[in-house]
């Protein structure tokens, strides 16, 4: 622990502490660029230069480790002399167009001049010119802006773990870009322009949309995948503009997926802002609330409980989820479901659907076998932690599923099934790898649950969890990653067939031979809508997708950017979403519209107020109690043993950009499917 | 004045075969194994004691940094061997390598032992094409010949060589850029700390030297200490291959003391200045990057790395750029500004866009299209990258256009009224 002097200040510090990290512990600022504390360190930029005593010159304090009796000084004329000249340094050659910049406002080179610069130029030359780079849909360039601190660089080879960027040449015609002009293909492009501290970088879709005075920025969460990223909506009017990450160590640190980011314009487009009732003529006509839930009431009245069933969707919220589950108790319905794709695995342990170990722990792994799961599509952020703990060195990932390249190198095991039962049975070699791992993990997808065959694979990872000794005191490496927000909360109330209840594919199927008389759809697309046959559909959600052109009644609900709902992540952390904005149009809250239904039905429910329905929440499911907290799992048997099927193991999710009805809204993420996903066109003639 | 039997560089001319035999001939290979024989602690203490230091530029006493290599550990150890060459008017080690690389080799082979490496790295300019040849052939004449590999020599150290070429960039001579470059990344300098020699290449304990100071060991060793000691000024002993260019008579490479006057040294060897010595208007005494010398200081200054220190510039390389009065001063200072523009590796700040920046300021000055206080915010120009930077490449670009000004301020003022009456 060495001990030093910063500006007369006494402190000890934690060995291998840089010297900017320890002023940052006393208050001290020290300006910087090309520090962050999640990239390698370069001390390139030069701003950050302190004087230590019986040292010749300024030290970078980025890169300079605290030494025992180091005497340093951030307040001599010397460092502020410094600090000014490597500010003239970088103006020099930056153009002055902060008006016409989207980062002006929030600029770190703007901040820092005013504070350490110099009043005015005096560089008299002409000034430097950069050809701006394409680097696709997501990402604006504007390189002449560029300071080359090479924070995204960094971020790209090291978080990413997407080399493509690189500075080329030197000297002044250094530039930033990756030489043969092509787009970042990264799930996390997106953190590019967060890193960046200038306007060289920035974001395209929202490019001149707004100044960041004119936001309010609401803390919330994302919904968009299983990992409930914290982001920070930032709104003008009723308008959301655009989404920037929340630093939450635990979950997805300061980064967010490119489809977090960019698919808020989805929240724009195909929204639903009044009720639905599909006429004689089999068109949709608007209607008000009374109507659409007297049309509904028409239906359900005399209707046996067991002709009614309700599928909940991927985004819906727990309180939403709690309200329908009552609802459906009070019509005497058992059919109802959360698991839209159809899975049928054991949901009565909640060690059997969780991520166990919690993301954070993902860092203490090392051996990790990966189950019918692409992380890197399906939980990018989750896959960036696989590839930081990789960084570390000593980790070693085997892969039973696809081949694809998830930023680590990876063992290839093969897609078949089967090869768990080898693992089990100690027949094949990575056993060997897991047996004699300090802390060994098993991720199994959700695709690898979602098959006629999910229960007996949750069976076998759970035996290869208990034979390599993923389970004990202090550690649990069993997991299972959800990849819809909805999941967990749903599993966790229970919101699955009662006794004698038809699951997804069931109901499906019953509704197609005209045994459902009423399906309430709870934000469910993705189920397949033409074997429906003449069931009367109810859909309840914000976006007019599949289910919405199936439906006799929609039910205009709101997004996650609209209400104050709560989520359970994979891990099974509570977090809240807050509003940001209103449902456009009568759309409502989605508890409020079931709850004003049940009282049209006849069933009312017993909260008025969004407190009173948490509240009965809690006493039913003391798993909602606590935000941001995960409640540790008990391990007990789950699953049973049965006969796989050959057929390959495969994620759940192909096209990462448009996994739910946000997403395919959104024509940001059709330009990335574009961009992406479809193959190169051969150059026309 | 250096006797002749006190030179070390017996081929600098290639005038006799530089392959082994002739190698041989000269007294290289003679006893390697007895030097070897006195252990790592002696050779160090000996070159420390022989007052050697660093003829790369920044004079750094050898001894010293061979004694920053830290106890041997699982980690290897590394010598590296700076033949990057690439300072203007520099031209000594290349003589070295291409007539004498036995003496390279073998001084390599002394060196590795002393700080515990069994791998060395000769780093060559890329441009040298011809000198990488023969230092190749000379590796494998030294493998044939078990002088080097295993149990070289026969004292029971291993030692692997290669070389290695670099790809023409200046910066890479600076030896943590040297590293990356050897590591396959981009020559850009690191920051330091660490040093080499705790984190050199591949983060292993790693030294950098200079071809002429690893050259000269072998004899430091054999001849012993005092020997070398005995010759030069205190602190500033041993030989130097001096590189004599521009205006002479005789440009040339001339192994002598050090601390030789600089007169008796231009005059005595490369045939004196052109048209005289009261023709001489300057001369830039160590290599491009160290500031000019106006002919009144050139009159009594030593060739040594302290006497240079004194008169605010440096011995460097020891590449003496003699310029006579036929020369446009200021032209060749913004020529050198455009060197180290060119050559930034654009990694720092101030180094990037400074160098740009003296340039252009210098393009005007060489006409006199600038105004009077411009001269006082080019030294402060230099004076803001100087220190600032992670290598000294920024201080190296700066100090040429300091020396200008500071002798020859008057010139620089007059070209600016002379333009201003012409423009008027």
């Amino acid at each position: 622990m060495p001990k030093l002097k910063i500006n007369d200040i006494e402190l000890e510090v934690a060995p291998g502490t840089s010297v900017l990290q320890a002023c940052e512990q006393l208050g001290i600022e020290v300006p910087r660029f090309c520090y962050h504390d999640k990239l390698s360190v370069p001390a390139n930029c030069r701003m950050c230069l302190v004087e230590v005593e019986k040292t010749p010159k300024p030290q970078a304090s980025c890169a300079l480790p605290c030494g025992e009796g180091m005497v340093v000084k951030t307040n001599t004329p010397v460092v502020l002399r410094a600090r000014k000249n490597v500010m003239e340094m970088l103006l020099i050659n930056h153009p002055l167009d902060c008006p016409i910049c989207d980062q002006g406002g929030e600029c770190d080179l703007q901040d820092q001049a005013v504070a350490y610069g110099f009043d005015r130029g005096r560089y008299a030359e002409a000034k430097r010119a950069v050809k701006d780079k394409e680097l696709g849909p997501l990402v604006k360039t504007v390189m002449t802006r560029c300071i080359h601190c090479t924070r995204c660089v960094r971020f790209a080879d090291e978080i990413a773990g997407t080399p493509v960027l690189g500075g080329f040449g030197r000297s002044e015609h250094l530039e930033i870009g990756t030489y043969i002009e092509k787009a970042v293909s990264s799930e996390l492009s997106g953190n590019l322009v967060d890193v960046c501290p200038v306007g060289a970088l920035t974001n395209k879709p929202y490019a001149f949309e707004a100044r960041p005075w004119e936001l309010s920025k609401t803390e919330t969460i994302d919904v968009l995948d299983a990992i409930g990223s914290n982001i920070r909506v930032d709104t003008r009017g009723q308008e959301v503009m655009r989404i920037l990450p929340r630093l939450h160590e635990d979950v997805n640190e300061e980064w967010i997926s490119d489809k977090t980011r960019y698919a808020c314009d989805g929240l724009k487009r195909q929204r639903l802002d009044t009720p639905y009732i599909r006429g004689v003529d089999g068109k949709l006509k608007p209607a008000n609330w009374g109507e659409a839930f007297a049309a509904i009431a028409r239906q359900v009245k005399g209707m046996p409980g067991e002709s009614i069933a309700a599928i909940a969707g991927d985004l819906a919220d727990a309180e939403a989820m709690f309200a329908l589950k009552q609802l459906m108790q009070q019509l005497k319905s058992p059919n109802i479901d959360c698991r839209q794709d159809g899975a049928q695995y054991d949901s009565s342990q909640r060690a059997g659907y969780t991520f166990n170990s919690k993301i954070s722990g993902i860092e203490q792994a090392d051996v990790m076998l990966l189950v019918g799961t692409n992380p890197r599509l399906e939980a990018s952020l989750i896959n960036a932690r696989i590839r930081k703990r990789w960084l570390r060195g000593g980790l070693k990932v085997g892969v039973i599923g696809e081949q694809t390249d998830l930023t680590y190198p990876t063992k290839y095991l093969g897609a078949n099934p089967l090869v768990l039962d080898e693992i089990l049975q100690g027949r094949n070699a990575f056993a060997e790898l897991l047996k004699n791992a300090k802390n060994p993990m098993i991720i199994v997808g959700a695709g690898a649950l979602a098959r006629k065959d999910g229960l007996f694979i949750q069976y076998r990872a759970r035996k290869i969890a208990e034979t390599y000794n993923m389970v004990r005191d202090g550690w649990n490496g069993f997991n299972v990653l959800q990849t819809v927000a909805s999941r967990v909360a749903g599993l966790d109330m229970g919101f699955v067939p009662a006794q004698g209840g038809k699951a997804t594919h069931d109901i499906i199927a019953a509704a197609g031979q005209g045994k459902i008389g009423l399906l309430y759809l709870l934000g469910a697309d993705e189920i397949d809508m033409s074997k429906l046959g003449n069931t009367f559909v109810v859909y309840q959600g914000h976006h007019g997708d599949a289910g919405a052109s199936r439906a006799d009644v929609i039910l205009p609900g709101s997004a996650y950017t609209e209400k104050s709902a709560l989520y359970m992540n994979t891990e099974g952390r509570l977090q809240s979403t807050r509003r940001a904005a209103f449902p456009p149009g009568q759309a409502k809250e989605d508890w409020q519209i079931i709850r004003a239904l049940s009282e049209v039905l006849g069933h009312a429910l017993p909260y008025d107020t969004l407190a009173q329905l948490r509240q009965k929440m809690v006493q039913a499911h003391a798993l909602f109690a606590r935000l941001d907290h995960v409640e540790p799992a008990p391990w007990n048997n789950f699953a049973r043993d049965g006969v796989l099927e050959s057929a390959p193991l495969r994620s759940s999710i192909a096209n990462f950009y448009q996994t739910d009805v946000i997403s395919r809204a959104s024509p940001t993420m059709a330009q990335c499917v574009d961009a992406f996903l479809k193959p190169v066109a051969e150059a026309a003639e | 004045m250096l006797a002749e039997k006190d030179k070390v560089f017996t081929n600098l001319y290639g005038f006799d075969d530089w392959k082994l035999a002739g190698a041989r001939k000269r007294g290289v290979w003679s006893n390697t194994k007895e030097l070897l024989a006195l252990g790592q602690a002696k050779i160090i203490d000996e070159v420390k004691n022989s007052g050697l230091r660093g003829r790369g530029g920044a004079g750094f006493s050898t001894g010293m940094k061979w004694s920053f290599m830290p106890k041997p550990s699982d980690r290897p150890h590394y010598l590296v061997v700076n033949a990057d060459e690439s300072e203007p008017g520099t031209c000594k080690d290349r003589d070295i390598i291409r007539f004498d690389p036995h003496r390279l080799l073998e001084g390599i082979v002394c060196g590795a032992f002393a700080i515990n490496a069994h791998a060395s790295y000769i780093y060559i300019r890329g441009e040298f094409v011809n000198e990488a040849k023969n230092m190749q052939i000379a590796i494998e004449e030294a493998y044939a010949a078990g002088l080097i590999g295993k149990n070289a020599c026969g004292s029971g150290w291993d030692i692997d060589i290669y070389l290695h070429r670099g790809a023409g960039a200046y910066i890479c001579g600076e030896e943590s850029a040297l590293l990356e470059s050897l590591e396959g990344k981009k020559g850009q300098p690191r920051n330091k700390p660490p040093f080499p020699a705790n984190a050199g290449l591949y983060a292993s304990p790693t030294t950098v030297n200079n071809v002429e100071t690893i050259a000269v060991v072998p004899e430091i060793l054999r001849r012993g200490a005092a020997w070398f000691a005995g010759m030069g000024r205190e602190k500033n002993s041993g030989n130097k291959v001096y590189c004599i260019s521009g205006h002479v008579n005789q440009p040339c490479n001339v192994e002598e003391v050090m601390s030789i006057p600089m007169r008796e040294l231009i005059e005595k060897y490369a045939g004196g200045v052109r048209g005289g010595w009261d023709n001489l208007l300057a001369v830039i005494p160590g290599g491009s990057s160290t500031p000019l010398l106006p002919k009144d200081i050139c009159n009594t200054v030593l060739m040594d790395f302290d006497a240079l220190k004194a008169v605010q510039s440096g011995l460097g390389t020891a590449g003496l750029i003699v310029m006579d009065k036929s020369t446009d001063l200021i032209y060749a200072i913004a020529r050198l500004s455009r060197f180290y523009m060119h050559e930034s590796c654009g990694q720092c700040t101030p180094c990037r866009e400074g160098t740009g920046w003296m340039y252009r300021v210098m393009q005007r000055m060489v006409k006199g299209n600038a105004r009077l206080e411009e001269i006082d915010m080019l030294i402060d120009v230099t004076r803001e990258i100087e220190g600032h930077t992670i290598c000294a490449h920024g201080d190296a670009a700066g100090w040429p256009i300091q020396g200008l000004i500071r002798h020859f301020r008057p010139m620089v003022e007059q070209r600016i009224l002379d333009y201003r009456k012409q423009a008027a």
